[in-house]
């Protein structure tokens, strides 16, 4: 098997037996990224002297027999987290002069594992998209079809990992961002309960929704980085002082009387047949692992999309305001006055779906209609949170589609905007109610991967993954690689 | 314009910068007076991705505070956005709260002319952060930031509009000044801008039951500013409606060397600050025990010390009053009291003596030159006599002037009183010999020689002699 087909686990023994070096394994990573991120741009900065430096210093750690749990281990960060000495861009003109002083604190942790960043990967600017059209730095191509998006915003880390340009990646998860391009990309992604992993050094888009996740090729792969990356930081006023649960420990528990519910609104009009079947078929696969199914009901998730497009643009007015031009990133050229540097450095800085973001965040929350919209959609938020504790009182798990089709064309829906937000219908509910959700590969439709969301309670991210694991015991999905980028080796030119 | 036909209301704003080290949200240093920008971190900078931590120092400032004035303390208060555009504002939006502050209600009681009083009601006073300064007048055509300010803790005290006059407004702010010092919640420095008032001034006639329309001047920050303020906008406000104007609601900024107020332009009043509340926070929680372990830390209230020092020291209630209104000064006295074994006494000294010259040289009592234990171990030695007051006042302005040790300069300048009849005796002795004709005369009945005798004693003595000792062993001889 070749280096990038490997997981984690097999990387770290294949490391420990020395059957290649760290150097090898990261070398030949970014020989990989070398050769496709032109067609891809899955990444935005790549640091090959830093990573091989890295990789050296992993080498040595282990050969002195002190290495860290995952030494040599390369990933990749969504451009959205804050890494010292590299440019953090967020994806937007605005920050494409920022270079932070200080690691998010995920980035340390990764870090202290032992992991090995190789670059920072493309997103929808301030992770405000479901296509990752919205980059100042170009669209990401989806690695199993050209001209196609990979989801969005963690559309950059989604087409990394599927086109094994690392081993796992960092993403973000504010409305559906790692759930739903890990479900166009075939890949593994999960967004932990709020407050799993510390908020510290990520660029805020909507903070009380805003929540980070690694995009991996399995749920091994997955318990082990959250692992990693979960924990109570002092930095984040809102993270959870919990006790981390050693997710890799439950994965082979045994699914025999677990309860999964699923929703029957999530099925029917709006969803594409293949994705229908290829979750019936999902279930049967539990089935037979001896979980049941029932029907739950969650009745205030049809005003899921309108509740987030009030609360998530109203937070973001308020965090895009630090972006003036006066302290860092982008200003304008010979401002006449105070007022023309901001008008114009917001204008430049900003790509259109963020103004319009901030436009209607903005709007919802003046005077006089802070009644009709914020206060409002937070009502709604605490109905639809109400409407999963009283799921979760009858089973353990909730199942569904990820998203309503499989990735679209480029362009496709850049004109219809309700269309676009539709995206998100199946994955905002757990960003509104604070709950972990996670995406997995359950087939192809047309030759594009087809993604099963799978929701648990409030810090039961164990079980989702427990579950995911078991599942991908049984089949062979989330082994599946874009033949493009499965050859051995580097081809000269990669056209798929 | 006559004044008499209108009634005057008015409301104060304070801003007290809290005696925290650190930052409300971050760990930088709240130090006065370092140079631009080093007291700012990426917290202060508002750099992307990084978080708000609230520095729990500033709920113990607060509750102290709300228990000073005997107000609620919110058992849930919550952090606010409030969202405007302003270069020494690095987020784009102020945390401060809006709908739930941690303190409610409370009042204080201000003292006026002729012994007047007054109680006035205090609304809330709620947490937030401050900007950072815009410096306009030193980059030729451009404006600095400095952001060594932004971020620094402040609790906002805002009153009922019950004040009535420029001098009732001041009393207010100066009780509430002293009272935010003693109890250790802000360092009072005015002159560093640790309290800036913003003044609610409207005016109404005398038989008008509802409030005027109000103009806000803000940002004074010394009490003859908010005097000056108030008196020029109930002016000008009267001065206006007579002539049959309308008060427009706006917020005005006080120029001190034209001694007026005006408009603030429009750019700087924003208009709709769309709060929400803030998602980076949680709810502050606050339990009785908290409330009651900072009652039990509190530094006593100078009413109760007043009192206190009444019963315990036996003050007249002008000298408890004195030295209960300030904790520094109320400290020394119990200090040097403490030493000396005299409260009147060493009451007495500290006003007289000590108050006398830190006035003189505009000197805080922290500040004094003669530690109170210098000041006590000499006010002891007026009490066992080993000194005498003179002597005392001469050794007092020693230490004054620099000397360290009372006990030393006494020894080294031999300034010991002298009791001892052993050596007494003999000067006496030799000052009735080489007098004989008033002897005479004091024995014939002219008694008022006794001073005379006294004098020549003490002269002789360079006024060490105990007064007292002299006129016992002079009585002895004299009416054999």
């Amino acid at each position: 098997m070749s280096l990038h087909e490997k997981s984690i686990a097999e990387i770290v023994a294949a490391l420990d037996s020395k059957k290649f070096s760290c150097r090898e394994l990261v070398s030949h990573h970014l020989d990989r990224i070398t050769e496709a991120n032109g067609y891809l741009n899955a990444y935005i900065t790549v640091d090959r002297e830093k990573a091989l430096t890295q990789a050296d210093a992993m080498d040595k750690a282990r050969a002195s027999g002190n290495a860290p749990i995952l030494a040599g281990i390369p990933i990749a960060h969504k451009d959205i987290f804050c890494t010292k000495d590299i440019k953090t861009s967020a994806g937007s003109r605005m920050l494409d002069n920022f270079i932070a002083p200080y690691d998010a604190t995920i980035v340390s942790k990764l870090k202290a594992a032992g992991t090995i960043s190789l670059g920072k990967t493309n997103m929808d600017e301030f992770a405000m998209g479901s296509s990752n059209e919205n980059s100042y730095y170009g669209p990401v191509t989806n690695p199993w079809r050209k001209d196609y998006i990979p989801g969005g915003s963690s559309g950059g880390s989604a087409a990394a990992v599927a086109a094994r340009l690392c081993v796992a990646a960092t993403g973000t998860d504010t409305g559906g961002s790692i759930r739903q391009p890990a479900a166009m990309c075939g890949i593994t992604g999960i967004k932990p309960t709020y407050g799993r992993i510390s908020r510290w050094g990520m660029i805020a888009y909507a903070s009380s929704l805003d929540q980070a996740g690694p995009l991996t090729r399995s749920a091994e792969d997955a318990a082990i980085l959250l692992e990693v990356m979960s924990g109570f930081d002092p930095k984040d006023s809102t993270s959870l002082n919990r006790q981390v649960p050693l997710f890799t420990q439950s994965l082979n528990n045994s699914l025999k009387g677990l309860k999964i519910g699923f929703c029957k609104e999530h099925f029917g009009k709006g969803l594409s047949s293949d994705i229908e079947n290829a979750i019936d078929i999902a279930i049967k696969q539990f089935e037979s692992a001896g979980a049941s199914i029932q029907e739950i009901e969650l009745p205030s998730s049809k005003f899921a999309i309108p509740a987030y497009y009030v609360i998530a643009p109203a937070e973001a007015s308020a965090n895009l305001s630090r972006y003036d031009g006066v302290r860092f990133g982008h200003r304008c050229e010979n401002p006449v006055d105070l007022a023309d540097m901001y008008r114009r450095s917001r204008s430049e800085g900003f790509g259109k779906e963020v103004k319009q973001r901030i436009m209607v965040g903005s709007f919802a929350l003046s005077a006089g209609y802070y009644d009709a919209y914020y206060r409002k959609a937070q009502q709604i938020r605490r109905l639809i949170k109400n409407d999963f504790l009283a799921a979760f009182e009858s089973v353990d798990l909730i199942i569904g589609p990820t998203t309503p089709s499989t990735a679209f064309k480029i362009g496709e829906k850049s004109d219809d905007q309700i269309e676009m937000y539709l995206q998100d219908i199946y994955t905002i509910t757990s960003n509104l109610a604070g709950l972990p959700a996670a995406s997995i590969p359950i087939g192809f439709s047309k030759g594009l991967p087809i993604g099963l969301q799978i929701i648990g309670n409030y810090y039961d991210e164990a079980s989702i993954l427990n579950l995911a694991h078991q599942y991908q015991q049984e089949t062979n999905w989330h082994k599946m690689s874009p033949t493009a980028f499965s050859l051995e080796g580097i081809q000269p030119s990669i056209k798929p | 314009m006559s004044r008499s036909d209108w009634q005057v209301d008015i409301g104060l704003e304070l801003h007290v910068q809290l005696l925290t080290n650190s930052k409300i949200f971050s760990g930088a240093s709240t130090q006065f007076g370092a140079s631009p920008n080093s007291q700012a971190c990426a917290v202060d900078l508002g750099l992307p991705g990084v978080l708000p931590v609230v520095n729990e120092a500033v709920y113990e400032k607060a509750v102290t505070f709300g228990l000073g004035i005997g107000a609620i303390i919110n058992k849930r208060s919550v952090f606010d956005r409030k969202n405007y555009f302003y270069p020494d504002s690095p987020k784009g939006y102020q945390i401060t709260q809006l709908n739930y502050p941690i303190v409610e209600g409370g009042k204080i009681e201000i003292s006026l002319k002729k012994g007047k009083t007054k109680i006035v009601n205090v609304t809330r006073a709620h947490l937030e952060e401050d900007a950072g300064k815009s410096i306009h007048d030193q980059f030729h055509g451009q404006t600095g930031i400095d952001l060594n300010r932004a971020g620094t803790p402040l609790l906002e005290i805002v009153s009922e509009p019950e004040m009535k006059s420029s001098e009732e407004a001041v009393a207010y702010a100066k009780y509430m000044h002293q009272l935010v010092t003693y109890l250790g919640v802000s360092d009072g420095e005015m002159s560093q801008g640790s309290l800036r008032c913003d003044a609610n001034v409207s005016v109404r006639r005398l038989d008008d039951e509802t409030l005027g329309i109000r103009t806000e001047t803000k940002n004074l920050n010394s009490f003859r500013f908010l005097e000056r303020a108030i008196e020029f906008e109930i002016d000008r406000q009267i001065t206006a409606l007579e002539s049959g104007e309308s008060i427009q609601q706006e917020t005005r900024l006080y120029d001190s060397i034209r001694d007026e107020t005006r408009p603030m332009r429009s750019k700087e009043t924003a208009t709709d600050y769309r709060y929400f509340p803030e998602p980076d926070l949680l709810p502050v929680e606050i339990d009785d025990e908290y409330i009651d372990i900072i009652r039990k830390q509190m530094p006593e209230l100078t009413e109760h010390k007043s009192e206190r020092f009444m019963v315990e020291y036996d003050l007249n209630n002008a000298d408890a009053k004195l030295l209960a209104s300030d904790t520094a000064l109320a400290d020394y006295f119990e200090e040097v009291t403490g030493i000396s074994g005299d409260s009147k006494l060493s009451a007495n000294w500290i006003r007289v003596e000590l108050m006398a010259r830190l006035n003189r040289d505009s000197i805080s009592i922290k500040g004094s030159p003669i530690p109170a234990t210098e000041t006590g171990y000499l006010i002891s030695l007026i009490k066992n006599q080993s000194i005498s007051g003179k002597i005392a006042k001469t050794v007092f302005e020693a230490l004054w002037q620099g000397e360290s040790s009372a006990q030393k300069y006494i020894e080294d300048n031999n300034l010991t009183q002298v009791s001892d009849s052993k050596e007494l005796e003999p000067l006496i002795d030799s000052i009735l010999a080489n007098n004989p004709k008033q002897v005479e005369q004091y024995r014939a009945g002219k008694t008022k020689l006794m001073g005379f005798f006294v004098g020549q004693i003490m002269k002789e003595t360079k006024g060490k002699a105990n007064p007292q000792q002299v006129n016992e062993l002079l009585n002895q001889k004299l009416n054999l």
